[in-house]
């Protein structure tokens, strides 16, 4: 479904992305395991097209065609989407709104059963702007239920943990294997091990490559005893 | 010219104003107070016990006294309904307000000209709020794609001890055309103006927006809020000015530009004067491009990115 070969990104002189390599199959969840800083925005960057990224070298090949030069809708119209870090806030845009217009391609009297996915009481919310008076939390759930409305090909999640409580936690991975088992391949980004549990393959990303990949359990034990204790966050691959 | 027939005309409004989204059975209800004017003929007109609209039509337009007598509590939004269909002509709304002490009423405007290749549309108000009253207006405009109009709506209005006098103008269907937008507020003591002006201009739109309060009376609070968002060629200059003249009066300017592509231009000239120790007048004003993350957010759900452009202009107009 998707494969990057040898992959690259300058910025401002840095190497951000190193000659990386990733094939997630279709119907996979594929788990990213990366410290801070390794470059996994960046790469969820580059396979979306946002934040005007474009590869200074290598292929980005979904459904076998290269995607690197096309824009961020056209690539969202082939059934890639992105899950945001830190998702934008829109003023004057209501829940309700936003997750009609993911939804566009089917579904949209589904909108309320995607909000329930990830723990959120569809009256109390359908009619909030998904603007600043919304909580990080709350945002990155609304975040979630937009994806699950898409019902992508691919959905790129980027740290879809991060300030979420562990009350909502469960729910928002049963909602990424939920969107799974309907179809959706899912490229899940995280620095958490605890994450990469539901995937069906790890990689894990260090300093914008790819140094080990396996199945989860051997290689979430092996990012522990590796990376977490590692001092050489951003340098060359070891 | 050609002329339409009164019940054409009046036909031809209800049908216009369904197109910009109102609701057809508010102008057919006898118990709503209304008023209907197309071109200079006035082809509906309802009051209700406690409010008068007296007409009088005039060789380019119709003059309007409006009264709403004083303790009088109008319980539902009075709909004034103005507008032209052919596509050339001129009309010139000259409007009395006379809103009584105690008294309360919202009224609901909608301007409507589809069709305009070379139109004109004035108004001049004199509008007086007495004490404790309150009055919202709210101006919504829908013009046809061609932008051959030019909008100008003049108003003073005096807000007396206590009273509150709210107004929102909404451009945003339709092109703009040219639009002169001036008005001027004068509140007495404890007296409230709020004024908030919502414009999307494109192709060559000409737009210039005049918020002017003066808060004359101990206590009195101001606030004059503007959003535009400009594409295309269409260029806009916003002057919001607050002048705190009494102790213990507070002002407020707010001015936010968007503008879209390259070739659109902006101004923003907040104005805040105080000569009172007491009182405080703020102004915020920020002229930006539309933000990148928020166009890529929806770009992201699968929209082309006019469509998201939309979408944001549409929310940043509603709040
Ligand atoms: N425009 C830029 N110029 C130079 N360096 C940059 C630029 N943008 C990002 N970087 C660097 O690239 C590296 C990777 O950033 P990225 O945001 O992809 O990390 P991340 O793995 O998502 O981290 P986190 O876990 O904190 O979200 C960081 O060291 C960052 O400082
Ligand atoms: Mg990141």
């Amino acid at each position: 479904m998707l494969v990057v070969e040898n992959l690259q990104l300058k910025l401002n002189g840095n190497s951000i992305i190193n000659g990386l390599d990733l094939h997630v199959g279709k119907g996979e969840i594929h788990g990213i395991l990366g410290e801070n800083g390794t470059g996994k925005t960046t790469l969820a960057n580059l396979i979306m097209g946002t934040n005007s990224y474009r590869p200074t070298g290598g292929r980005i090949i979904f459904e076998g065609e290269d995607i690197a030069g096309l824009s961020v809708s056209e690539r969202a119209k082939k059934g890639i989407t992105l899950a945001w870090q830190e998702p934008a806030r829109v003023e004057g845009l209501t829940v309700k709104d936003y997750l009609s217009l993911s939804a566009k391609n089917g579904g949209a009297d589904q909108i309320e059963r995607y909000l329930l996915m990830v723990g959120m009481e569809p009256k109390q919310y359908m009619d909030r702007d998904i603007d600043a008076t919304l909580s990080g939390g709350e945002r990155k759930r609304i975040e979630m239920a937009s994806v699950l409305a898409m019902r992508p090909k691919l959905a790129i999640l980027d740290e879809p943990d991060s300030g979420i409580d562990i009350v909502a936690l469960p729910l928002l991975l049963n909602g990424i294997m939920e969107m799974n088992r309907q179809g959706s391949s899912v490229l899940l980004i995280t620095h958490s091990e605890k994450v990469t549990e539901i995937a069906h393959r790890v990689s894990v990303l260090c300093a914008g490559k790819i140094i080990n990949s396996g199945a989860p359990l051997e290689t979430n034990q092996w990012f522990k005893n590796n990376c977490l204790t590692c001092p050489h966050i951003n340098e060359p691959a070891h | 010219m050609i002329r339409y027939s009164v019940e054409e005309e009046y036909k031809g409004m209800i049908s216009a104003y369904e197109k910009a989204g109102g609701d057809k059975s508010v102008l057919e209800s006898k118990d709503i107070a209304k008023l209907v004017v197309h071109e200079n003929k006035v082809l509906a007109n309802d009051s209700i016990k406690g409010l008068k609209i007296d007409t009088e039509e005039t060789e380019n337009g119709v003059r309007v006294n409006f009264t709403v007598e004083k303790g009088t509590k109008v319980p539902r939004p009075v709909h004034l309904c103005f507008g032209l269909l052919p596509k050339e002509g001129l009309q010139e709304i000259i409007m009395k307000v006379d809103a009584q002490d105690d008294s309360e009423v919202s009224v609901v405007a909608h301007c409507i000209f589809p069709n305009a290749v070379k139109v004109i549309h004035k108004m001049d108000a004199d509008i007086n709020i007495g004490n404790n009253a309150k009055f919202d207006y709210k101006e919504t405009h829908y013009h046809g794609e061609d932008g051959g109009i030019e909008v100008i709506p003049k108003a003073k209005v005096n807000v007396g001890k206590g009273g509150v006098w709210q107004s929102t103008f909404s451009l945003s269907q339709g092109l703009v055309g040219r639009l002169d937008y001036d008005v001027e507020v004068f509140c007495q003591e404890k007296a409230v103006a709020e004024l908030v002006v919502k414009v999307y201009g494109r192709g060559s739109d000409d737009i210039k927006i005049l918020e002017k309060i003066h808060l004359d009376g101990r206590g009195a609070r101001g606030m004059a809020k503007s959003r535009l968002v400009l594409s295309d060629k269409a260029r806009a200059e916003v002057r919001g000015e607050t002048y705190g003249n009494a102790p213990y009066a507070r002002g407020h300017v707010d001015c936010m530009e968007l503008v879209n592509g390259t070739e659109a231009v902006a101004r923003a000239i907040p104005i805040v004067e105080v000569t009172d120790d007491t009182a405080k007048v703020t102004h915020e004003a920020a002229i930006g491009s539309i933000d990148r993350k928020q166009l890529e957010t929806l770009m992201a759900r699968g929209l082309d990115e006019n469509e998201a452009v939309d979408v944001i202009v549409k929310g940043i107009l509603k709040s």
